[in-house]
């Protein structure tokens, strides 16, 4: 077959199934005009995907197809499909007619038979429909009847030929218990087959996990490996291998991820679009982060979508009120969608399918899944990855933005990265962790990686008050971060050491503020004593001229008395009259009290 | 509502103790054309000439199979007397056609 893969000069005609998945997994759906074998176990989904492959043809593209129902009556093929979006009844009424093949158990054996009575009634019937499509479900219920391989390898000649020369686009559906069959040669028949597809239906942990496999496909490439499938509204829904390249527009837009300083260590927020992990151990705090988030989203005014796991949305609205973080108004407005599924209930395909039609139905901008390891519980690791995986991606696919938050045990987010492995498809990954010392428990906020944008490598403290998450700065000392009481402890110290400073400082400033007012007080003092010198110099001077002037005037009085020549000595006009001689006593006086006021001044 | 079309009320001429029955054929199949000579044999050896027998070709025919609820070829329907009864297959296991006919205890 895979010689023949690329050397086809002519590339096998596909026909388009129209189920979600399969299409993607087949390259395009099953064979034209050819027959596809779909092997299983009961309640495995077979007749529900050969089944859906009509209605869906018949559906989109008015193509007619016959149903031959050999195992179950027609009626019950009817009321079985009812349960899916498929109205089956407006449908048989000229674009897909079943027939009833069933044979009755009253229904007496005589010897060999053979197909050739029901092939020409179909054929009479294909014509009179133009039918393209034709399903043979549960041929090995007729086939088992034969009893002798070789009659059986027969049979299913007639049938190929049958169709092959119909030009019926054909899906066979045979029973298959475990790897072995009894009666009915499968070896021969996947041999005669162009497309053979398993499905398998086994329990995973108590749920059951439904798989899917193209295990041949003649002249055509397909993906390889069981993909898991789960039944919806509209049939089964086939989880597609994801796409190898993945195209998803990468904005750079920045949204809030729940308050000012988680977004300043995130560079400016998360980027509108991506996927956020926060992990941590039980009750790190995770579900108030992840509230904030979806509050503050709503707080914008962007539709929002909160699914938890194995909580209550009532319950957990109301813890988030004791931190101050309001969801209920934002419920009552329709902006919030809260979801609370229940992880053992289904199987965390068909939680995958909720989402997917919650996500349809409320449209939202910003997602929040809480905790996104629950579902791990609901059938297995591989399927739970798997499922986490595609999530990511459809959310990616829709720019929705989510937080989603996932449980670890243990502090070390690089030991104890998530069961889910959804730490490497998310954009951003915020760890929470306890710290333990002095008999308290502090929560410690990491942000682990985040793509495309600068962050923080610092350990915040987080803090969880009324008025919501806040972080605080922490304190290394000796290489350890301390936190809580320890960490106010520090700060305390801090505080005092501080005011200490502050007061010294002070203390500092007035002393030099004195001495500024001191050495001032001294300099006034020093100016009043230079101000009474100069005063007293200029004083002292006057009285050395008055006494010139005296011993002068008594020079001129005895000059007169002598009757000497007054004139040649001075002019008398310029001498002034003699001060009198009390004002100089005073003067001393008043000298000698003024420095004493000086000297008290300083 | 096909089988009211199909399960016509017995022949009216018939014998009341006739034996009406419809043989689907598949042109010249081996298994057709044996159902044929053993369901002959049998009638011959058993019935002797108290019988109505039918023998429809599913490839002429393939509507009318159809409505008969026929799935595989060789099909005998027993129509008459009451109860109706089918036997699928070559008719190579003469006891179980004796059974089915109810003719089983009749044999000479």
């Amino acid at each position: 077959m895979n010689e023949t893969k690329r050397a086809d000069p002519q590339p096998l005609a596909k026909i388009a199934t129209g189920i979600e998945g399969f299409d993607a997994l087949s390259g395009g759906g099953l064979p034209r005009n050819r027959t596809t074998l779909v092997m299983g176990g009961p309640g495995s989904g077979k007749t529900v995907f050969s089944l859906q492959i009509l209605v869906n043809a018949a559906r989109r593209r008015a193509e007619s197809g016959i149903f031959v129902a050999f195992e179950e009556r027609g009626r019950e093929v009817m009321a079985n499909a009812a349960t899916f979006d498929w109205d089956l009844p407006a449908l048989a009424e000229n674009q897909l007619y079943i027939l009833d093949a069933h044979l009755s158990p009253t229904v007496v054996q005589s010897g060999e038979f053979d197909l050739s009575g029901i092939l020409a009634i179909l054929k009479a019937k294909k014509e009179a429909m133009n039918a393209g499509w034709i399903v043979f479900d549960g041929i090995d219920v007729l086939l088992t009847l034969l009893r002798d391989p070789i009659v059986e390898m027969r049979e299913i000649y007639r049938i190929r030929d049958w169709l092959a020369d119909n030009e019926l686009t054909a899906i066979v559906t045979a029973k298959m218990d475990s790897q072995t069959s009894e009666v009915v040669n499968y070896g021969f028949m996947q041999f005669m087959m162009d497309c053979v597809i398993r499905f398998d239906r086994r329990l995973e942990y108590g749920v059951p996990a439904h798989r899917l496999q193209v295990t041949k496909y003649r002249g055509s490439d397909f993906a390889s490996g069981e993909f898991p499938l789960s039944f919806g509204r509209s049939g089964i829904e086939v989880a597609a291998p994801e796409p190898p390249e993945i195209i998803h527009e990468a904005s750079t837009e920045r949204v809030s991820a729940g308050f000012e300083r988680l977004d300043a260590m995130l560079g400016g927020g998360l980027f509108r679009g991506s996927s956020t992990l926060i992990t941590g151990a039980p009750g790190t705090s995770k579900t108030t982060l992840v509230g904030k988030f979806a509050e503050v989203a709503c707080q914008r005014g962007e539709r929002t979508l909160f699914v938890s796991f194995d909580e209550g949305a009532e319950q957990i609205a109301r813890n988030l009120s004791s931190v101050g973080i309001d969801l209920n108004a934002h419920l009552k407005s329709g902006r919030l969608r809260m979801y609370s599924g229940r992880t053992e209930a289904r199987s965390a395909e068909e939680h995958l399918i909720k989402l997917r039609s919650l996500i349809r139905e409320h449209r939202p901008r910003c997602m929040v899944i809480d905790p996104l390891s629950a579902i791990v519980k609901a059938g297995g690791i591989d399927t739970a990855r798997a499922v986490a995986n595609r999530l990511i991606h459809m959310m990616k696919d829709s720019k929705i933005t989510v937080v989603i938050s996932a449980l670890i045990e243990g502090n070390d987010p690089q030991v104890e990265a998530t069961d889910l492995q959804i730490s490497t498809i998310a954009d951003t990954w915020i760890h929470l962790s306890y710290l333990v010392r002095s008999g308290e428990r502090n929560r410690a906020l990491t942000i682990v990686k985040s793509r495309g944008t600068w962050h923080s490598n610092q350990v915040r403290e987080l803090v969880l008050s009324e008025t919501g998450p806040m972080l605080t700065d922490v304190y290394s000392a000796g290489g350890e971060v301390l936190m809580g009481t320890l960490r106010w402890e520090k700060e305390a110290e801090e505080r005092a050491r501080q005011q200490q400073r502050r007061a010294e400082f002070e203390h500092k400033q007035r002393e030099l503020e004195f001495a500024e007012a001191d050495t001032r007080a001294r300099i006034a003092a020093l100016e009043l004593d230079l101000q009474r010198q100069q005063a007293e110099l200029a004083l002292y001077t006057l009285d050395g001229e008055a006494r010139v002037l005296s011993s002068s005037e008594r020079e001129h009085e005895l000059r007169r008395m002598r009757g000497a020549d007054l004139a040649t000595r001075m002019d008398p006009a310029a001498i002034p009259p003699p001060p009198p001689r009390s004002p100089v006593k005073h003067r001393d006086a008043s000298g000698s009290g003024t420095r004493k006021k000086a000297s008290k001044g300083g | 509502m096909h089988r009211k079309q199909i399960v016509k009320p017995s022949d009216p001429t018939a014998v009341a103790a006739a034996v009406v029955m419809r043989l689907y054929v598949a042109g010249g199949a081996p298994n057709s054309v044996a159902a044929r000579a053993n369901l002959e044999a049998i009638c011959q050896r058993h019935l002797k000439g108290n019988y109505q027998l039918e023998i429809v070709d599913v490839f002429e025919q393939p509507l009318r199979a159809l409505a008969d609820g026929v799935i595989v070829t060789p099909s005998l329907i027993k129509l008459s007397p009451l109860p109706a009864a089918r036997v699928v297959g070559n008719l190579s296991d003469q006891s179980k056609v004796l059974l089915a006919l109810g003719l089983q205890g009749k044999t000479p």
